[in-house]
C-alpha cells in the first residue's frame, strides 16, 4: 500500500486530493493502536500517515488552550502539559507503548475515566482543521474557550473514523491538573448493591472527577475519584454518602494504579471488547449479562458507556456471544471494538439500526466525500 | 419562491387546516409581535406565523413549506441577540412557544427530556432541588431550550460547566422535507456521526428541533460568592489570571466596569460600590471541603492585586442580590442612554488589558459611551454601546463602533461571537475569520440537512449559496478542474 507521510497540513491536503483524484481509497494512519476497530473493509489503496504531523503548535498555558497536530502521541501531550500543572482531560487507554495519537483518539471517539467530569474528545475540542477529499483545507471553531461562530464541524469529525477527511490540527481546551486526587472504593459481590452505590454517589453534591465500575467473575467495585485541594476530606465524605447498603468504602490516597487498571481493562489484545451504550440504572443488568457470558465489565458508572470483555473462544462462539449480549441488552447499542478479523466478519460491528438517522449520516458523508474514498466501509451503515 | 398550487391565501389556509385558525397569525397588525427578536435593529414581517403543538404538526407545516418552496424560520422566546429568529419576508414563522412540556425527568440517570418551548429555568426547576441544568444565559427566566440549542447558549457558569452543546445528548429534528429524525438519545457513544453536535449551535438552519434530551448534574454542596472592587479593569483581569493559574476553577467569574456597575446599581440597588474602576464577581462552588480549601486563596489573590474592598455574600439572599445586579446589567443600560447595542466578542483572556484599552480608544474616537460586562473566565466580552436612535447617524456610528470592537477581538486571536450567534447581525463579518474553503465545508453540512435552503435562510452564511445535487460516485467536471465552477 502506498503511504504518504505529509509534514504539514497543506501537504496532507495536497496528498489526499492527489490520491482521491486518482480514485484511490485512502486510509488515515495514526499510532496504529486501534487498527482492529471498525467494520472489516477491503484494504484501501493508499495510506495517509500523521507521523510527520506530531507537534504541539501552541500551548497557551495562561489561556488554558493548545493547538495540536494529529500525529502527536497523547502521552507526549499529557507530559508536556503536566509540566505546566495542566492536563488535556482525555485519558483513554493509550495502547501498546502508549502509541495512541491525538488524531487517532479523536477520530475513534475513545475516552477514559475523566469523561465523567470533563466530557469526551468532542467536548474538549474548540476547533479543528481538516483536509477534505477534494484536497481543500478547512477550519471550524476557533482558539478561544467560548465560540459559536459557524457550524461546529469539529464535533462531526470527532468519532468519524476518518470517513469525512483527515483531521490535520485540533484546538483543545485544557484544565488545571488537580492538586490532589483521592479515591473511595466500594467492593462487593452483588452487582445490584454496586449499582445502588453508584447511583447514590452519582447523585451526591460532591463534584466527583471520575466515577467508574468494574465487575468480573461475580465480584467488582465502584470507584469514585475526588480531585482538588480538599480531595481527601471529600473522599471520606463520599464514603459516608452510602449507608445502609451493606457495602463499605475504603479510601485510597495512592490511587494512580487503580485508575491505570481501569483504563487498561477497556482493551483486549487478541480478544473481543464490546462497548455498550447503557445508562447508570442498567449497571446490574449489564453485569448479569456479562456474567452469563463469563465476561468482565468496566466503564463509567454514571454516564453509562461500559466495555464488556469476552473470554477467549473460537470466532464463531465469540460472534454468538456478541449477538447474545445484544439480545440481552436491547435496545442499548453494543459496538464491537477490539476483535479479530474473523469475528468482525461474522457480526455487524456497529449494531446498526436502519432508519432516518443513518440515512442522514449517509447524506453527510456524500457531501464531504462524494466519491466515497475516505476510509470507506469501516463505519456505520457501510459508510 | 415557487408559488405551487397555493397563493398567499392558500398557504394560510393549509396551515389553518393543520393547526386550526386560532393558531395561525396572518393579520399584518398581529404579525408585528414577531417581526424581530431581542435585537430590535432588524425587523421583518413574515407572511404568516403558526404555533404548532407537536412534532407531527411541525412536520405537516414543513411539508407545506417544502411543497410550495416557501422558506421558514423557527422561533423560541425571541430573546436572541443576533437576529437569528428574524422572520423571512414571504416565509413562514414557526413559533414553538406552545411546545413546552417536560416529557421525562430521569434523575437516577441525570437526564431530562423536554420540548423546545420549555424555558431554561424550567429545566432546572424540573430537576431540582437535587439537580440543575448548568448553562444559564442572563435571559434564563424567559429564553427557551430550543433557542439555547439553536444558539449553543452559554452563560455565567460556562467557564467551569461548559455550554449547551456539552449537555445535549439527543434531539428530535424535523427536516425541511418533513422527515422526523431522532439523533442521539439518553445514552452516550451511540454509533455514528455526532449529528447532535452538528445541530447544536446551527442557528435553526438545519431543521426544526422538536424534542431535546439533556444531561443535568447534582447541585454542588457549597457555593461561596464574593465581589471584589478594584481601581482598574487591568487589576481585576490580572486577578482572574492568578486565580486560574492557582488551579482554582470558579463556578463563575464575572467582571463589570465603572459604567456598567453604575447602571446596574441604580437599577437594582444591590449595594455595589460605585466609585470603583471594576467589580469582580467570583463564585466558587463544589464540595464543602474544596470551597473551604480555596475560598481564602481567592480572597488573598484579590488583595494581592490591590482589591480596594471585598464583599462576601453571607447567605443565599445576599448571593441572589449580587447576581441580580450582574444579570440586570444589560437591561439597566436604559438608564444611561435611550438605546444600546450589546456586542458579543471573545478574546484569549490574557489579551484583556490591550483589548479594553482599544475599546476605550474607540469609545472616545466615536464619541459614544461603552460599558463593559464580561464573562471574565472565558474571555467573553459584552461591550454595551450607548446611543440615541433619535439621531440616525448616531445609530450608524454605534454599528460602526461595534464592528471595530469585533475587529479588535479578532486581531487578538478571538472570535466573532461567544454565545449570541452570528444570525443576521454578524454574517457579513464571517469572511474575516473563515476562508472560502471553511465556508464551503459549512455549506456541505447545510446541504446534507437542507438541500433546498428553506431553513432560516439568510442567516450565518455571509452570502446565499445553492446546493448542487450529489451525484453517484464523484466525478470531477472539466470546468471544476479548470477552476471555472465550484461544487458544494
Amino acid at each position: 500500500m502506498r503511504t504518504e507521510v505529509p509534514e504539514s497540513p497543506d501537504q496532507a491536503a495536497e496528498a489526499l486530493g492527489a490520491m482521491t483524484s486518482q480514485g484511490l481509497r485512502v486510509r488515515p494512519l495514526g499510532g496504529g493502536t486501534k487498527r482492529s476497530w471498525g467494520a472489516p473493509a477491503p484494504d484501501p489503496d493508499a495510506g495517509l500517515s500523521t507521523a510527520g504531523l506530531n507537534r504541539i503548535i501552541e500551548h497557551n498555558a495562561a489561556d488554558l488552550t493548545a493547538v495540536l497536530q494529529p500525529g502527536l502521541a497523547l502521552a507526549a501531550a499529557r507530559d508536556a502539559f503536566a509540566d505546566s500543572g495542566q492536563m488535556l482531560a482525555l485519558d483513554p487507554p493509550l495502547g501498546e507503548s502508549e502509541g495512541a495519537t491525538v488524531g487517532g483518539v479523536v477520530a475513534a471517539g475513545d475516552s477514559g475515566p475523566l469523561r465523567h467530569r470533563y466530557g469526551a474528545a468532542r467536548d474538549l475540542l474548540l476547533g479543528a482543521q481538516v483536509a477534505l477529499a477534494d484536497g481543500t483545507l478547512s477550519r471550524s471553531g476557533g482558539k478561544v474557550i467560548k465560540n459559536v461562530a459557524g457550524y461546529d464541524l469539529a464535533k462531526l469529525f470527532a468519532g468519524s473514523f476518518g470517513t469525512l477527511g483527515l483531521v490535520t490540527e485540533v484546538v483543545v481546551r485544557l484544565h488545571p491538573l488537580p492538586l490532589r486526587r483521592v479515591t473511595a472504593v466500594w467492593r462487593a459481590d452483588d452487582a445490584g448493591a454496586l449499582e445502588r452505590v453508584a447511583l447514590k454517589v452519582a447523585a451526591s453534591p460532591l463534584e466527583i472527577e471520575s466515577l467508574d465500575l468494574f465487575w468480573s467473575g461475580g465480584a467488582g467495585a465502584v470507584l469514585a475519584r475526588l480531585a482538588g485541594a480538599g480531595a481527601e476530606r471529600a473522599a471520606h465524605e463520599a464514603a459516608g454518602v452510602v449507608s445502609g447498603l451493606g457495602v463499605d468504602a475504603e479510601v485510597e490516597t495512592e490511587d494512580a494504579d487503580l485508575w491505570a487498571e481501569q483504563r487498561r481493562r477497556q482493551r483486549s489484545e487478541g480478544g473481543v471488547v464490546v462497548r455498550v451504550s447503557a445508562l447508570a440504572t442498567d449497571l446490574a443488568r449489564v453485569a448479569r449479562g456479562a456474567d452469563r457470558l463469563g465476561a468482565s465489565l468496566v466503564g463509567r458508572a454514571a454516564l453509562g458507556p461500559l466495555w464488556v470483555k469476552l473470554p477467549p473462544a473460537e470466532a464463531g462462539d465469540l460472534a454468538g456471544a456478541v449477538e447474545e449480549l445484544r439480545r440481552d441488552l436491547a435496545p442499548h447499542r453494543c459496538v464491537v471494538l477490539d476483535a479479530p478479523l474473523e469475528v468482525r466478519r461474522k457480526v455487524d460491528v456497529w449494531d446498526e439500526r436502519a432508519g432516518a438517522e443513518v440515512e442522514l449520516m449517509r447524506r453527510v458523508k456524500a457531501r464531504f466525500d462524494p466519491g466515497g474514498l475516505c476510509n470507506p466501509g469501516v463505519f456505520v451503515g457501510g459508510i | 419562491v415557487r408559488r405551487g398550487r397555493s397563493g398567499r391565501r392558500g398557504l394560510v389556509g393549509e396551515l389553518e387546516r393543520i393547526c386550526g385558525p386560532e393558531r395561525v397569525v396572518s393579520h399584518p397588525h398581529s404579525l408585528k409581535t414577531y417581526e424581530s427578536d431581542g435585537l430590535l435593529q432588524y425587523k421583518v414581517s413574515p407572511r404568516v406565523a403558526v404555533l404548532p403543538d407537536s412534532a407531527e404538526e411541525v412536520r405537516a407545516i414543513l411539508r407545506v413549506c417544502h411543497e410550495a418552496g416557501v422558506p421558514y424560520v423557527a422561533r423560541g422566546a425571541g430573546t436572541g441577540l443576533s437576529g437569528g429568529a428574524v422572520p423571512v419576508e414571504e416565509g413562514v414563522l414557526i413559533v414553538l412557544s406552545r411546545m413546552r412540556r417536560v416529557l421525562e425527568v430521569d434523575l437516577p440517570n441525570g437526564r431530562v427530556v423536554v420540548e423546545p418551548g420549555v424555558t431554561n429555568i424550567e429545566v432546572s426547576a424540573a430537576v431540582g432541588p437535587t439537580h440543575f441544568y448548568p448553562p444559564d444565559p442572563s435571559s434564563q427566566i424567559v429564553c427557551s431550550i430550543g433557542g439555547n440549542v439553536a444558539e449553543n447558549s452559554g452563560g455565567a457558569h460556562c467557564f467551569k460547566y461548559g455550554f449547551t452543546t456539552n449537555y445535549v445528548l439527543g434531539l428530535e429534528i424535523v427536516l425541511s422535507d418533513g422527515d422526523i429524525v431522532t439523533l442521539g438519545g439518553k445514552e452516550v457513544d451511540r454509533p455514528g456521526y455526532d449529528l447532535v453536535g452538528a445541530v447544536v449551535g446551527s442557528e435553526g438552519t438545519l431543521g426544526v428541533v422538536t424534542k431535546i434530551v439533556l444531561r443535568v448534574v447534582p447541585v454542588p454542596q457549597s457555593v461561596r460568592t464574593l465581589v471584589a472592587y478594584f481601581d482598574s479593569t487591568d487589576q481585576a483581569g490580572q486577578t482572574v489570571s492568578d486565580i486560574v493559574a492557582n488551579s482554582v476553577v470558579p463556578g463563575a467569574i464575572e467582571m463589570m466596569d465603572r459604567l456598567s456597575i453604575e447602571a446596574a446599581e441604580s437599577a437594582t440597588g444591590a449595594g455595589y460600590e460605585t466609585d470603583v474602576g471594576a467589580a469582580l464577581l467570583v463564585e466558587l462552588d463544589g464540595s464543602e471541603s474544596e470551597c473551604d480549601a480555596r475560598f481564602d486563596d481567592v480572597v488573598e489573590i484579590c488583595k494581592h492585586n490591590g482589591a480596594t474592598g471585598i464583599r462576601v455574600a453571607e447567605n443565599q439572599a445576599e448571593r441572589e442580590l449580587i447576581w441580580r445586579a450582574r444579570k440586570a446589567a444589560f437591561a439597566s443600560m436604559g438608564r444611561l442612554a435611550p438605546d444600546y447595542y450589546v456586542q458579543d466578542g471573545v478574546i484569549p483572556r490574557t489579551r484583556l488589558p490591550e483589548v479594553l484599552a482599544r475599546i476605550d480608544e474607540l469609545s472616545e474616537e466615536f464619541g459614544l459611551r461603552v460599558a463593559n460586562v464580561f464573562h471574565a473566565g472565558d474571555g467573553n466580552l459584552h461591550p454595551l454601546i450607548c446611543y440615541d436612535s433619535a439621531h440616525p447617524e448616531e445609530a450608524e456610528r454605534a454599528e460602526e463602533l461595534a464592528g471595530q470592537i469585533l475587529d479588535a477581538c479578532l486581531d487578538a486571536g478571538g472570535s466573532l461571537t461567544g454565545e449570541h450567534g452570528i444570525g443576521i447581525d454578524k454574517k457579513r463579518h464571517m469572511p474575516k475569520t473563515f476562508s472560502e474553503t471553511d465556508l464551503d465545508a459549512f455549506q456541505r453540512l447545510r446541504c446534507a440537512f437542507d438541500p433546498e435552503a428553506l431553513a432560516n435562510p439568510g442567516k450565518v452564511m455571509p452570502t446565499p449559496r445553492l446546493c448542487g445535487e450529489v451525484p453517484g460516485p464523484y466525478r470531477e467536471h472539466p470546468l471544476e478542474r479548470a477552476g471555472v465552477i465550484e461544487r458544494f
